[in-house]
Order: structure tokens, then sequence, then C-alpha cells
């Protein structure tokens, strides 16, 4: 009996004695060896895992940067699969150390949540799927759908603009896992399924006849989707944002995941040459190694790379780049990063 | 010196003054570790940037609901989006709770029924239903019922009235037209006298012996003033149709299927407890009390209403209640179908939308603790009005 009182005061004692400050997410990251990275439970493209459990996506490809930047190996990263509801608790629990998840850069997100946005890897809008066979080409026609959507994303308030914006009743049928609205909408619960149109390319994929549906050509919103990390460890969200950075910049100075080795050795340009870590100590700021960018590049491979490789046109999910604004600056489109130096 | 000495050791180890010692020792340590818990929280979310406080419960919610028993659009408030899913959970819990007693009772009897088949058959269904996860069933009715029944366009229709999809069940709805407010405080008025003819009805008996058919002249008296006043108004009195049109049926009530699924999956899981719980009420009561009031000269039906009934029912309330509470709590599963409930709208769309976790979630468990023991205090209530008189 008196043993346990004791050992219950010191259980008490101890609780009390737990610092409320943390270590820097880097050092502990770089300790540890790895670090957790939270993504979809499954978005072909973006992030979807294949039958061996192996993440591939443009949005795990931003983890596998941050990775190869850290420990010179693009693979020492833990997947965490997550709901749209669970993502940011996720984060402020310190569950995962990076939310690379298609989420949608707002104000209220950034400045309420606790949350730091790390950069956009991917600009999107949302839109509308029906069914071919319906004869709706527009979404000014949806007046009195049911609309099937995700549960705790932006797509819910921006539905609830657009048909308020345009006098149009609907039946919202909300569900929590990215699955169940999929299934929702193939099984005729629902006239329409509205998500980020890169969402609605994905996860058509996923439908029983994928070309018995089409995509409504109306953007009722701006998605800007990048990689989030938790607010108040401005070290740590440099070396994603950086790590986002250094694959748009060497995509616009031509290096590429094929390229890079060689045109490393040859260059005489200074942009070149200090995002293959030969000039500049770009590294030394970020606490990492100097070669984190050619890292980065050879190993993940550069923006355009990357696109191509999980939604580019040639791909399933099929995104074309050309036009959209996930091009480069100079081709028209707005994807621009600082200046790695 | 010495006595003090001893009266103070007698202090000391007197086994009441100890208790109350290590009781406020204990008491301070919760204190103590609520306090570490409380400031804590309020540093941590701080020093990461969380935004606290209640003030978000007035700002405009921005999103809408699928189904909302009061007026409600994106422009309404966070707390309007609190009490649309607080309704929606009320109306789930409240028909769940009048359909799962009124199967319960039915299976219940059924299984002590002399009759081989109709036991058997009330056997089965407890069996079956209380052995299979709540949330198994739930999927089936939704995913496996409702989901497979037909698009808008190839409805099953009844009468041109009622049309069931898989967008819901949906029937026609009446509509009370001008100068119909007058049968409605007429209702009220014969519901009032009714109340009192059974209160007279009872004294009466007590004092004189003598009984009066309290519930045939006040039944009569309810219906018979309704309809002489619907006749005298006109009958101002109109259905609406649900009609076809574009995606859905419009007019009408709507049941939408996550409604119909959940209540008919809570119902059905909670009345095979409450079967088993009234075939043991109505056991317990010994076979002798039967015998007695055969002995007496009283009738079937008065041995049951007057000698079974009410024993067993102090047996059953207690444990009843608890089906109540489970049946309350266990419709916060709703957020895995899709219905609008507590969870789902405030817990979920809310929650997301202001991040505000710690005090989402803190109204949320208050709303369930808050009911429980509401239906708790209802259900205590009830037991002792029918607890037998000078009982304790």
């Amino acid at each position: 009996m008196n043993t346990m009182r004791i050992s219950f005061l010191g259980l008490v004692c101890s609780v009390l004695m737990v610092p409320a400050a943390f270590a820097g997410t880097l050092d502990t990251v770089k300790s540890q060896g790895f670090f957790n990275c939270g993504v979809s439970q499954g978005v072909p493209g973006f992030s979807n895992p294949d039958a061996d459990g192996n993440w591939s996506g443009i949005d795990v490809d931003v983890c596998r940067a941050v990775s190869a930047a850290i420990f010179g190996d693009p693979d020492k990263v833990k997947y965490v699969p997550l709901t749209a509801k669970e993502r940011f608790t996720a984060l402020q629990a310190g569950e995962i150390d990076v939310l690379s998840r298609n989420t949608t850069w707002t104000l209220s997100r950034d400045a309420q949540i606790g949350l730091e946005f790390a950069g956009v890897n991917f600009y999107d809008g949302q839109g509308f799927m029906v069914r071919k066979d319906s004869g709706i080409t527009s979404a000014m026609e949806l007046d009195g759908a049911s609309v099937c959507t995700n549960l705790g994303t932006t797509t819910e308030l921006n539905m609830a603009d657009f048909f308020r914006a345009n006098g149009m009743a609907y039946e919202p049928v909300v569900f929590e896992k990215a699955d169940e609205v999929v299934n929702a909408y193939d099984e005729g619960r629902c006239d329409t399924y509205t998500t980020d149109k890169s969402g609605l390319a994905a996860q058509r994929t996923k439908l029983a006849d994928p070309e018995a549906h089409v995509v409504l050509p109306e953007t009722i919103s701006k998605e800007p989707l990048g990689p989030v990390v938790r607010e108040g460890d401005g070290d740590w969200a440099d070396v994603v944002r950086w790590s986002l950075n250094a694959m748009i910049e060497a995509e616009e100075f031509g290096l590429t995941q094929s390229n890079a080795k060689t045109e490393c050795a040859l260059t005489s340009n200074p942009v070149v040459a200090r995002l293959c870590g030969k000039e500049g100590g770009t590294g030394a700021g970020l606490n990492l190694g100097e070669s984190w960018s050619y890292d980065i590049v050879t190993m993940v491979g550069n923006y355009g790379d990357v696109y191509e490789k999980h939604v580019g046109e040639n791909t399933p999910v099929g995104l074309a780049r050309a036009g959209s604004p996930n091009a480069s600056y100079k081709d028209g489109g707005v994807l621009y990063a600082p200046p790695a130096r | 010196m010495e006595t003090d000495r001893s009266k103070l050791g007698s202090f000391l180890f007197n086994r009441s003054v100890q208790g109350v010692f290590y009781q406020l020792i204990t008491l301070g340590l919760v204190a103590l570790g609520i306090y570490y818990i409380v400031t804590n929280t309020a540093r941590n979310m701080l020093e990461r940037g969380l935004a606290s406080g209640f003030h978000f419960l007035g700002v405009e919610s921005q999103f809408d609901i699928g189904m909302t028993l009061i007026e409600y659009s994106p422009t309404s408030t966070y707390f309007d989006s609190f009490i649309v899913g607080l309704l929606n959970t009320l109306l789930v819990a409240g028909i769940g709770i009048l359909f799962a007693t009124i199967i319960g009772f039915t299976i219940g009897i059924m299984r002590l029924s002399s009759n081989w088949l109709i036991a058997k058959i009330a056997e089965a269904y407890v069996e079956i239903l209380r052995n299979i996860p709540l949330l198994l069933q739930i999927f089936f009715w939704y995913f496996a019922v409702l989901r497979a029944l037909p698009k808008p366009k190839q409805s099953l229709e009844l009468y041109d009235s009622f049309f069931l999809n898989n967008r819901g069940l949906f029937i026609p709805d009446t509509v009370f037209g001008e100068g119909s407010s007058i049968i409605f405080y007429l209702l009220w008025l014969t519901i009032i006298i009714s109340i009192g003819i059974f209160i007279w009805a009872k004294r009466r008996q007590n004092r004189t012996g003598e009984r009066f058919p309290a519930f045939y002249v006040s039944t009569a008296l309810i219906l018979g003033t309704f309809f002489i006043s619907l006749a005298a108004t006109g009958f101002p009195v109109s259905f609406e149709y649900p009609e076809l049109k574009g995606f859905n049926f419009k007019g009408g009530v709507k049941l939408i299927p996550e409604l119909v699924a959940l209540t008919f999956a809570l119902a059905m899981y909670t009345a095979s407890f409450i079967a088993e719980v009234v075939r043991g009420g109505i056991m317990a009561v010994s076979k002798g009390q039967t015998e007695a009031a055969k002995s007496v000269g009283l009738k079937q039906n008065l041995i049951l209403r007057l000698i079974i009934i009410p024993q067993a029912l102090r047996v059953i309330v207690p444990p009843l209640t608890n089906q109540y509470l489970n049946l309350t709590k266990n419709s916060s599963l709703a957020a895995a179908i899709a219905y609008p409930d507590l969870v789902l709208v405030f817990a979920g769309t809310a929650l997301m939308q202001t991040g505000q976790a710690i005090e989402i979630i803190g109204m949320v468990m208050g709303v369930y603790l808050f009911l429980s023991l509401f239906t708790s205090l209802i259900m205590n209530l009830f037991n002792r009005f029918m607890k037998v008189d000078g009982e304790r």
C-alpha cells in the first residue's frame, strides 16, 4: 500500500517536471534518423500506396525531397495516412512532422489553427463531376442536386458559397473518408461529386466505369495546395519550404534528374552551381549538408520531372500542365520560386 | 506532559483523523493535476498559435448542412450549427428510443409465449441482433439495403404519394390552412379534460370502489371533438404531395436514407437488449402473485395490468434506462454514414473550420453527459412513481 502511494507521488512529480518546450524538429529528426509525413488515404498521383505499400505521388515526393535534403536518402520517411478530419490534429500533436496531403492554404488555417504553410506544390480549383448520361454540361444546371463531398475540407465552404451566390438549392451529403464519398457518388446517392479538380481526375480512376463520368468546366474556387508544418518552428519550416523551392528552381534552370550529374560537372552558370552545391554555402544556413539541393534533384527530380511522372498527361490522372497555373511562370503559369541563394 | 503526548498520539493515530488527512492529500493532488493540465494546455496552445475561447460561436459558419430541423443557412452562426446537430441527434435518439421500446417489449413478451414458434422467433431475433456489432448493422442497412434502392426516376411508389428511392423516403405533408388553429386549441383542451377525468376516476374508485371507463370516455371525447371541429371548420387541411422535379423529389416530408438507416439499426439493436430486460422483469414476479390474484377472482387482463406489470416494471426500469442511455450515445456512430448529427456537424465540420478542438469536443461531451443525466433523471422519477407504496 505504501509503495503504491510512493510510486504514485513519483509519477505525479515526473509529469509535473516534463518541460513544455520542445527541441527543434530538425534536430529531433536528424537524431532519430527519419521523419513522419502525413499523406492521404490514397489519391492517385498525389499520395497513393501501391500493392506493396510503397507510397508515390507529387505530395509524397515533397516528403522524399525533404528526406533527401536532410539525409541524402529520399526514403527516410514514415508515411502516415490520414483523413481530412485527422490531418491538422495529427500535425499539432506531433504525430507527423510534415503534412503533405493536398491541403489548401487559407487565412484561417494559417492564422488560427497553428499551421504554417511551406509553399504551394499544386495550384488547383474546385470542380464538379457528374454522370455523362445526366446530360448536364454546366455547374449552373445543378439546382436541387444532391452533392457528395468530404468532411473537413475547404470544399464544404466553397460549395456553400457557390450555390448561395447563384441562388441554387442543393443537398450536401458529407462523408468522413474520401473512399466513402467516391463510393456514395458511384452508387447514385448523389447527383454530383465535388472536390478539387485534380482530386476529381484522380478519384475518377477509382470509379466502376471512369468513362461514364465527366468533370464540368467551371472552377469555383482557388485551391493552392502545399506542404504544411507546425507553427513556431521556423528552422524546420525553412527546410521544407526550400526543399520545394529547390525543385521548382532546378526546373527553371534546366537541371533535371537525368542530366544533373553531367550538368553539375560542366556548368558555368552560378545559379546552377549553387543548386549543385558547388558554390554559395546554402546548406549551412539551413543546417543541412552542402549537397542538399543536388541530392533532391538527383534522387527525387525537379518539379517538372515529378509532375510528369505522377499527374502529367501520360499518367492515368492525365492533367495537362501547359496552360494551367502549374506551368512555370516563364510558360504563362504561376509557378515561381524565390531564388535559392 | 505524558498525558499531552498520548493525547497527541491518540489524535494522530485516530482512524477518522487519518482518513480525513489522506482524503485531503488526494484532493490536493487531484486539484494540482487539473491545474497543471489546464495551464500547460493553455501555454502550449499559445505557443503553437492555436486560437482559443468561445468567440467563434457567434461567427457565420459559411457551410451548409444536409438535414436541418430549424432554419439554417451558411450565414447562420456556428452556434446555430451546434443547435442543428443537437436537434438531429435528439431526433434520432427520440425515434430510436420509441421504436426500440415498442419492438423490445413485443419481442420480450413473445419470448415468454407458450407457443413454440413465436418464442423461437423472438429468441432468434435477440441472439442474432445483439451479437452483431452495431456499426456493422448500420452499414448493413445503409450500404446493403438502402443503397440498393432505385434512383429517383425509377422510384418505388405507393398511391402516387409515397416514394422510396436511394435519396430517401418521401411522404405527403399535411398542410393546415386558415382557421385550423381552433382545432388544435380544442385538441389540447380535450386532452387536459381527459387527464382530469383519469384523476377523478382514480379518486372515486379509491373512495367508493366503483370503476369508471375513463379510457374509453376520454378517447371518444378527444377523437369526437377533433373530427367534429374538423367538419365544422370545413376541413381546412390539405396534403402536399412529393413531386419529381429536376434531380430529386420536392415537397412533402423527406426522410434521408442516413436517418432511416441509423434509426432502424439503433432501434433493432437496442430492442434486442430491451427484450431481455423485459423478459427478466416479468420472470422476476413470482408465480405466487398470479395464483393469489386468481384466487381473489381477478380476470386475466387485470392480473397482467394490476399485478404483474407494476411489479415487473420495478425490475425493468433501471436496466431499461441503461439501454436508453446506450442508444443515445451510440447515435454518435451517425458520422460513419454521413447523417448530420452533433458529432458530424459540430465535432466534424465546425471543428475542422475553426480548429478549436478543445472547446468543441468539450461542448459535445457536455451535451452527451447532460442528455444521459437528464434521461437518468426522468427514468428515476418514473421508477419512484412506479414503486409500491410504502416500499423504500
